[in-house]
């Protein structure tokens, strides 16, 4: 339900990140959503076109990782993958646990298209603007 | 800074990270930057400044948050009409549309703010920030926002309050925690509320509502309340007078809080970015 205003605020962030970069194109942008961010995939896939079009990140491949929900026991200090809605212990079945993956939200990571130039490595770079 | 964030691109070492750089790049000539920062950090960044505004006047902020219909105006009229010359409230209201429930705030003699959100199903940071230069915040001891009524998305938002209440009522049914696990994990405190139905509604079992709460991992309080008798929601003021002594000796020691959801998880993804990409739900 709230996927658009997500998509936009990725998007800031995408935009952002392309401009320090001088990219000239986003053409792919990984995601790590946990189920307990509250946050479902498949519609963020689906808003991500209405919110991407006209921006440099308009035909950028959307890869979405979704984080499994892992649970450590503050009790016994074992680690499980459980259901969102049933954060329990799956050694001694007991409910102090903490979170320890499930409610990511993140902009992992991003490949960009670059101006073809031929800077080397060692030179110094041309920051216009800067 | 941080190594392997976007964040720490600067003009001096933007050069490594472009095609040709020693940073990585893809098979096909792109460059691939890491970024690792929270979606909605430009969110939490201004939740923060709210969060910094309301401990800068000694304000408690309660977010309070249900699916539509659950007593959320109701509870605030008890609580003001209950609490009235004790303590100075106002009150932030989200609806998508109407003025409605700010009407039946200010006819209790506080001071309300509606905030219509047009087709948006959850208040943000920004939205609260702009309400709050609408409400004179001096004096205040205590803000409530009243969230959109969706038991979905408000839960995704920081808007820079102390304390998240998620409500219950007692026709919605006691499974609501396992369907909405997100909502009633970010939850400080959950109220049954219309427990005055419980004789009625005799298929709701109080016992197995907290029991599916305890699986989201929360020791929160769960405390019945009911707004048709007089002592109904006594054991909510007294939570909130509690409340209030903390944040006035939180904001004497010039410390802050966030709703206590899970600080590990949430030190987990913030890693070290700075302020910007403070993770939701950490105490500090």
């Amino acid at each position: 339900m709230h996927e658009l205003s997500i998509c936009l605020a990725l998007l800031d962030q995408v935009q952002s990140v392309a401009r320090e970069h001088s990219a000239t194109r986003v053409e792919r942008i990984v995601l790590r959503i946990g189920p307990l961010s509250g946050v479902e995939a498949p519609l963020l896939e689906n808003a991500y076109p209405l919110a991407a079009a006209g921006t440099i990140a308009e035909n950028a491949q959307l890869n979405i990782e979704v984080a499994p929900v892992v649970i450590r026991c503050r009790d016994c200090s074992a680690e499980s993958e459980v259901a969102p809605n049933r954060l329990i212990c799956g050694s001694c079945g007991g409910f102090r646990t903490n979170l320890v993956s499930g409610d990511e939200l993140l902009l992992a990571h991003l490949e960009l298209s670059l101006p073809d130039d031929k800077e080397p490595t060692t030179g110094i770079p041309e920051h216009p603007g800067v | 800074m941080c190594d392997t964030c976007g964040c720490s691109i600067t003009p001096g070492n933007e050069h490594l990270v472009r095609a040709d750089g020693k940073h990585a790049k893809t098979k096909d000539g792109r460059a691939a930057v890491t970024v690792l920062r929270n979606l909605l950090s430009e969110n939490d960044h201004q939740a923060s400044h709210n969060r910094d505004h309301f401990d800068t006047h000694g304000v408690l902020t309660i977010n309070l948050m249900s699916s539509p219909g659950a007593g959320k105006t109701s509870l605030l009229e008890s609580t003001i009409r209950a609490l009235i010359g004790e303590f100075s409230i106002a009150v932030v209201e989200g609806d998508l549309e109407t003025e409605n429930d700010a009407k039946r705030i200010r006819a209790q003699g506080v001071d309300a703010v509606q905030i219509t959100t047009g087709s948006a199903c959850h208040l943000d940071a920004h939205m609260v920030h702009d309400a709050l230069h609408r409400l004179d915040l001096d004096g205040i001891d205590i803000l409530f926002i009243e969230n959109v009524g969706n038991l979905v998305c408000p839960a995704s938002f920081d808007l820079g309050q102390h304390r998240n209440i998620t409500l219950l009522s007692v026709p919605e049914g006691d499974d609501k925690p396992a369907k909405y696990p997100v909502m009633f994990r970010a939850a400080d405190l959950v109220l049954m509320t219309k427990s005055d139905l419980l004789p009625y509604l005799t298929e709701f079992s109080p016992k197995r509502a907290e029991s599916q709460l305890r699986h989201l991992a929360t020791e929160v309080p769960f405390l019945r309340i009911t707004t048709r008798n007089d002592d109904g929601i006594s054991p909510w003021l007294d939570w909130l007078r509690t409340e209030v002594a903390e944040q006035r000796g939180r904001c004497d020691r010039g410390e802050s809080a966030h709703p206590a959801i899970q600080p590990d998880g949430a030190h987990i993804h913030s890693h070290d970015h700075g302020k910007l990409t403070k993770t939701r739900g950490m105490t500090i």
